[in-house]
């Protein structure tokens, strides 16, 4: 709609407001995700990147503005509504569960049963949790080793990798990352940002968000640059400087601080 | 890798501990008593372990979850003298006395249930109200004064089957049902889930509260089931039933690998925790140490096994 020439936006958000109390933390944003995109959303602390993510997936609705899945309005309840839409969130916090081992975290709260379907009382099908786990994992092109290892024992990259499959699990049309790097090394980190360029390929839409402007401008195609709830850039990634976009993060008068 | 994997598994059921402990207290008891291993004393140990075995297997669920539950033997006591009650004074048939003693302790887990989960207070100060409620309630109930003299047929539940006692059994079948429970079913994924991350387990759409009330439900039960086995045991229900087995229970799982922040242990090493605690009762008998060094003692292998066990890497990294 907003894009007549080239691809229609998949998912769309429309003047969004937030306010938390007095604070005015989004200011009527607008923001799209294309399929097959990746968006890097900067920002400085407190630019509200946190609360425009956290209303795309459902965590909480927007006081002000809409938001549109393939030109249709739509409205999330719960995380779980926006996930029934197809929007997946990888969390900063490695909510991955560290006693449950590979296929059990990727699983969780879905598990197959082998009778009882979805009551609590089902008998677990560990057998196809273990095959589909492997599967999933091959089909990302990533080795994980024992499957039947903890989360706890596994490496950040490892337990990154897993957040990310289990997100990719039900095939979704827009992948939300929140400072998917955040806790990772040098290595790991690459091979997170590789895992999301072949999740570019199949078509899935991206939002990447991270503090090191580097892995942004790596990876993204168009940025998105908050600051103080309002958008005050959307680029596309070859047509913007690093230098450019923390000025436009910081403030165009104050002079670049990193 | 692959005699690594098999080494990890042995020790995340963390059963090796409990198990190797009881087999040294089996071998000391023995020496120091000539009556420990007499077919007699056998059968009055498993007798005596059914009770608080059946207590610890409800208490590891809680503490898998990672809340903990203080009322289980004032639960006991008066899920037990409701069913006394309902027998002696209201002559009541004995499956609906048994059943009107479960329904109570099912009722006291689903109230320490829905304080911790939906009230939100933490579990150690809601069940340790209901542990003052319950144990109140009990005496209000009984006048302060046992209830006893049971007909035949509700004693033979303290009765034999073969050689073992009928206790036992019935605390053996609740075992094995639970732990198949705890590791077969989406329940008991989520009671591991819950007591790893809770938060986590919430963010995917896992209903965390639901878990939280059935494994209260679940301790409520077991503590019922537990009074009516010791009013048939004793042909008595005394108001003070229970007093100081919310100890044994708690000291049974962590003496059986069940960590006190959660997520980790198995009902397998409960089982050998319950044995280890009741040996080393049985044992203190049989050497005439009196009841009240007796609490001091369990205490301290409590304190013992909660430090060591704690102190081990919680998941190996």
């Amino acid at each position: 709609m907003s894009e007549e020439n080239g691809k229609r936006p998949w998912v769309e958000m429309r003047g969004i407001h937030k306010w938390f109390g007095g604070v005015h933390a989004l200011k009527g944003v607008d923001f799209h995700v294309c399929r097959g995109e990746v968006v890097g959303l900067i920002g400085d602390n407190g630019a509200g990147k946190s609360t425009l993510i956290k209303i795309l997936s459902g965590v909480f609705p927007p006081d002000k503005g809409e938001i549109l899945i393939e030109g249709k309005r739509v409205r999330f309840r719960s995380p779980r509504d926006a996930k029934e839409h197809g929007i997946e969130t990888v969390y900063q916090e490695l909510a991955l569960v560290d006693n449950l081992d590979v296929p059990g975290n990727i699983f969780l709260g879905r598990e197959p049963a082998l009778v009882g379907g979805r009551s609590l009382l089902a008998l677990l099908h560990k057998g196809r949790m273990m095959r589909e786990a492997r599967a999933l994992l091959e089909r990302l092109k990533v080795n994980i080793g024992d499957l039947t290892a903890l989360a706890g024992e596994l490496s950040g990259g490892q337990r990154q990798t897993i957040a990310i499959a289990r997100a990719l699990y039900t095939e979704p049309k827009l992948l939300i990352m929140d400072e998917p790097t955040a806790a990772l090394a040098v290595q790991e980190t690459r091979k997170v940002l590789d895992l999301v360029r072949k999740l570019k390929e199949r078509d899935i839409g991206i939002v990447f968000i991270s503090h090191t402007l580097q892995e942004v401008f790596a990876v993204a195609d168009r940025i998105v640059i908050l600051r103080k709830g309002e958008k005050v850039g959307d680029f596309p990634a070859a047509e913007l400087a690093i230098d450019d976009a923390v000025k436009l993060m910081v403030g165009g008068e104050e002079s670049p601080t990193r | 890798m692959e005699p690594k994997a098999w080494l990890r598994r042995i020790n995340r059921n963390r059963v090796l501990f409990p198990l190797g402990a009881l087999v040294l207290l089996v071998i000391v008891a023995s020496s120091l008593s000539r009556h420990f291993l007499t077919p007699m004393n056998i059968k009055n140990v498993l007798s005596q372990v059914s009770i608080i075995a059946i207590l610890a297997a409800g208490e590891a669920c809680v503490i898998l979850t990672g809340g903990i539950d203080l009322s289980v033997g004032a639960v006991l006591a008066i899920s037990g003298s409701v069913t006394a009650v309902l027998l002696k004074w209201a002559g009541v048939a004995m499956p609906l006395a048994i059943l009107g003693g479960l329904g109570v302790g099912v009722l006291a887990g689903a109230l320490n249930g829905l304080m911790v989960a939906w009230v939100r207070i933490p579990s150690f100060i809601a069940t340790l109200a209901m542990m003052a409620v319950a144990r109140g309630g009990t005496l209000v109930l009984t006048n302060g004064r046992p209830v006893s003299g049971f007909l035949r047929s509700f004693r033979a539940i303290a009765g034999y089957a073969g050689p073992l006692p009928l206790l036992f059994l019935i605390t053996f079948g609740v075992y094995v049902l639970w732990q198949l429970a705890l590791s077969h079913t989406r329940f008991g994924r989520y009671v591991y889930a819950v007591g790893g991350n809770e938060t986590g387990t919430r963010f995917v759409g896992v209903n965390v509260r639901r878990v939280k009330l059935l494994v209260f439900i679940l301790a409520g039960f077991c503590a019922a089931i537990g009074g009516i086995m010791l009013d048939a045991r004793l042909n008595a229900a005394y108001p003070t039933a229970g007093e100081g087995y919310e100890l044994d229970a708690i000291a049974a799982a962590v003496l059986g690998g069940v960590s006190l922040s959660g997520g980790v242990g198995s009902l397998v090493g409960t089982f050998f925790g319950a044995l280890v605690m009741t040996v080393l009762g049985n044992i203190l008998n049989l050497l005439k140490v009196g009841a009240f060094y007796q609490y001091i003692a369990k205490g301290l292998i409590l304190a013992v096994a909660a430090i060591s066990l704690s102190r081990g890497v919680k998941f190996a990294k």
